[in-house]
């Protein structure tokens, strides 16, 4: 057997031929970048390489000075004799499963991935390989999403009866992704949307990346306080519980995460309502990845890695758990505040 | 089914306890006389009488989601929950019908004489005919366990409003054993009917943890001070010639306690006495532990009731010559129980002795010897205060003694279930010996999310091996644990066991090797470790 072409260390996912690592969580020479959350994007490499549409975000998050190279989807480049190239994950925009091909191997890094098109993120395109590297943040069968449309549905009624309330409502989410997926596909004809700074500067970095939004509004100590009633108001989860939304009283607050599918989660996060919307895959979207990927090896990262791993062993499949420092979807929504 | 899941759905969506009792008020005019009580009775720990195992309902779900039994234990360890674990898995309803929440009820009370296979069909048959929150309902039933944050008052708050009635008066109409198989709505709570259930208690009055000093409380002399005993808060209760003892818990435990069966003659009758049910060995209280023990025993044999013998100290008393005193003040109440108890002389009724000082200051000294009584602090109830039902500010405050504590090392970690599932939050502790960790303790953490995403985020960096779902991390950070009582322990490598351990707070100015060390630990069991 031929050695692997990529390797497990202590600083990443790395492939020697190439001289390159993915995602890798401490300063190297050359990173490439699945996506620009700050698990995956991390700061101190000398040149990273990208897709086009995590340009200007991840110059915001790891500075302007950055040695960034990006390219297009399906667009391969060779580095030493193994060919490159990104393909759509349809997690956030910019994310990329990323191949690599080298004589009898392909390998795929798939980073974060969901299987569900959100009409805002390029969709998640199946990647044939021989090697499989998938996350497994949601890798348990009691998560089964709801289709997207059925959430904003309810998302949207309870902004109306908050709104019928007299109060504002505020929801707690990713700053990149999750924030622009729910600002896309909200009923804006209920009330105006505003956005706090981290967020605010994450739409920013997108639009000069070309990337078209639904106008919202940043929330600035000018605006009067009447304005905000009966809106809806857009913020990372770390600025919720903090002085910061005290002009928005009295307000409603809803979480939107994967983890809210779980009660005590939920709970434990204060009595809040809950809605259950990932840009992770569910525990069929992550099988039907690895089944469309129709590669033998399997290596399992990030979340419920060694129960999905065990499982697919069972099911037949030559699969390992692999320990990185990924984070999946933090029920705090830290890597949102980063910015 | 679909208000009552919805009632659930709502209840956990808010903290305010006036939205809760208005959720509740809304469900009560909205729902049947037979929906109305069933809801009363979930909300009071009453649920039908069991209709099938747990294994068997495992095994229906498992045959229609095909998962692996492992996979799906993975999962429920992961979500804290079975009911809720089980619905997750689920796939949606194929046809869902809308029916009531007795309808439902009825019907697994209907399968209770079935075969084990025409119960599981039957079964399964409902699971795909309701949607999420109703199976989840319905499933709950099966399993038991309504938790939802509520207590009894709060749904008798809201009762009280739909029917206009005082909620203290359908408190006591709702005390004790009544299930909705053997009454209805009406006969339940709106009968004024004089000739209620002889054996049926008060509700029990409450106490809050004091806030603040005791000083605030103004003067000393307007209180009576007790110790606070660790046992089994009970009522006694005597009424034509017939004994009952009824736990706080609401539960009937007569049976358990054949010791107090004389107490039958020799109190009179029309008398209710509120109390602590404590072991008492040669007038020395024993261990609550031992008690718990006995409660477990299917079989009470001689030589257990010789070992671990039960009595009464008596708090309170609530009902004399037939009559409701819980309007008249405590100080009065206590004369009539001191004459009572002295008059019945009886080793297994003793009143609980008040403790007098001079001033607070003293008082305050004086709790330091809370733990050789082994007692858990004082109980402060103002001398005029009324009986009053469920729990209450104002009258009656727990002065609890602070727990021992002691800084150790964290040296496993583990995920939680449920609320915690996505953190670390279990945690083996261990303290020095000859430069050695040696693990006492395992807490579950009393920290703030961000403390524990904080942890959790030193684990996943810091794991030095895994053995399943427990991880060994770099001895580094330092937690002050707290708990209530210590015991010589040969179970332990440590030699010591500690009763309800818990993560106080995070000494993030202390290094590893600062830590407590087994001597001190050690010192603590010769000082107040429980023979
Ligand atoms: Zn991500
Ligand atoms: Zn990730």
């Amino acid at each position: 057997m031929s050695t692997p072409l990529l390797s497990f260390t202590n600083k990443g996912i790395y492939c020697a031929q190439a001289d390159v690592f993915i995602d890798p969580w401490q300063p190297v020479h050359k990173a490439l970048v699945t996506h620009a959350h700050s698990d995956h994007a991390r700061m101190g490499s000398r040149k990273y390489l990208a897709h086009d549409q995590s340009k200007e975000v991840l110059k915001l998050r790891l500075g302007d000075d950055i040695q960034l190279q990006t390219v297009k989807y399906n667009q391969p480049l060779s580095i030493n004799g193994v060919k490159i190239s990104f393909h759509p994950a349809g997690h956030v925009p910019g994310s990329a499963q990323i191949r690599l091909e080298y004589k009898a191997q392909t390998w795929v890094v798939s980073g974060d991935y969901k299987l569900e098109d959100d009409g805002f993120t390029i969709p998640f395109e199946p990647v044939k390989c021989t090697h499989f590297v998938t996350e497994s943040t949601f890798g348990l069968p009691v998560f089964n999403w709801r289709p997207q449309s059925e959430v904003i549905e309810g998302i949207n009624r309870w902004w109306l009866a908050n709104k019928a309330e007299g109060k504002t409502s505020l929801i707690a989410a990713y700053a990149l992704g999750k924030a622009q997926r729910i600002i896309q596909a909200l009923d804006h004809s209920i009330g105006p949307v505003f956005v706090h700074g981290a967020i605010h500067n994450v739409n920013e970095a997108l639009h000069r990346n070309g990337i078209k939004q639904k106008p919202t509004t940043l929330v600035t100590p000018e605006i009067a306080k009447e304005a905000y009633k009966g809106a809806l108001i857009i913020a990372p989860g770390s600025a919720l519980g903090t002085s910061w939304t005290r002009r928005f009283q009295p307000f409603a607050i809803a979480q939107v995460s994967g983890w809210m599918n779980i009660r005590g989660i939920k709970k434990r996060r204060g009595s809040h309502q809950g809605f259950v919307l990932s840009d992770h895959a569910d525990w069929k979207g992550l099988v039907q990845a690895v089944k469309w990927s129709q590669a033998e090896n399997i290596y399992v990262t990030h979340g419920y890695k060694s129960v999905f791993s065990r499982w697919l062993r069972e099911q037949g499949w030559n699969a390992d758990e692999v320990e990185t420092l990924y984070e999946g979807e933090l029920s705090e929504g830290e890597s949102g505040t980063q910015v | 089914m679909k208000e009552f899941a919805q009632l659930f759905l709502d209840l956990e969506n808010t903290s305010s306890t006036n939205k809760k009792v208005e959720l509740f008020r809304k469900y009560f005019s909205k729902s049947s006389d037979q929906d109305k009580l069933w809801a009363l009775a979930l909300f009071s720990h009453k649920r039908p009488k069991s209709i099938i195992n747990t294994r068997q309902l495992r095994e229906i779900v498992l045959g229609i989601t095909g998962l692996e039994p492992w996979l799906f234990e993975e999962s429920y360890s992961v979500v804290g929950d079975l009911a809720e674990t089980l619905n997750l898995v689920l796939p949606s309803a194929s046809r869902p019908v809308e029916q009531s929440l007795s309808y439902w009820i009825d019907f697994l009370v209907s399968t209770r004489p079935l075969e084990e296979a025409d119960k599981k069909k039957k079964i399964s048959e409902a699971l795909d005919a309701m949607t999420k929150p109703e199976r989840f309902v319905f499933l709950k039933l099966m399993t038991g366990g309504f938790r939802v944050g509520v207590s009894k008052t709060l749904v008798l708050k809201a009762l009280g409003q739909y029917l206009e009635v005082d909620p203290a008066t359908l408190a006591h109409r709702t005390m004790g054993n009544w299930s909705p198989d053997t009454t209805t709505f009406r006969e339940l709570l709106m009968s004024t009917n004089q000739d209620e259930d002889l054996s049926k208690p008060y509700p029990f009055y409450l106490a809050y943890a004091l806030e603040g000093s005791p000083q605030d409380l103004g003067m000393l002399q307007d209180w009576q001070v007790e110790w606070k005993w660790d046992g089994i808060r009970s009522q006694l209760i005597v009424r034509e010639g017939r004994l009952a003892l009824w736990s706080r818990g609401e539960e009937l435990i007569t049976d358990k306690f054949p010791e107090f069966e004389p107490l039958a003659f020799s109190m009179p009758s029309g008398t209710v006495i509120d109390g602590e049910l404590l072991p008492v060995k040669d007038g020395k209280p024993l261990p609550f532990a031992l008690l718990q023990k006995r409660i477990g025993r299917k079989n009470l044999t001689k030589r257990i009731l010789n070992d671990v013998p039960a009595s009464i100290r008596a708090y309170d008393l609530l009902e004399f010559d037939g009559k409701d005193l819980r309007r008249v003040p405590l100080s009065e109440r206590r004369n009539i129980l001191k004459g009572l108890v002295e008059e019945v002389g009886s080793t297994i009724l003793q009143l609980s002795e008040e403790v007098r000082a001079e001033d607070w200051a003293a008082l305050d000294k004086l709790q330091e010897g809370s733990r050789s009584k082994m007692a858990e602090g004082f109980m402060l109830k103002r001398k005029s205060s009324p009986y009053q039902s469920g729990r209450k500010k104002g009258d009656w405050w727990k002065w609890k003694i602070d727990p021992m504590t002691i800084d150790a090392v964290m040296v496993y970690a583990q995920k939680g279930h449920g609320k915690r599932a996505d953190l670390y939050s279990d945690y083996t502790l261990a303290v020095w010996n000859e430069g050695e960790l040696v693990p006492f303790a395992k807490a579950y953490s009393g920290l703030t999310d961000k403390e524990l995403t904080e942890v959790s985020r030193f684990v996943r960096n810091n794991t030095r091996e895994k053995f399943g779902p427990v991880r060994t991390v770099t001895p580094e950070l330092v937690f002050e644990v707290a708990f209530e009582g210590i015991q010589l322990s040969t179970r332990h490598k440590s030699g010591v066991a500690v009763r309800f351990p818990r993560i106080h707070r995070w000494r993030k100015d202390k290094k590893a090797e600062e830590a407590n060390s087994l001597t001190d630990l050690k010192d603590l069991l010769t000082q107040y470790g429980e023979q």
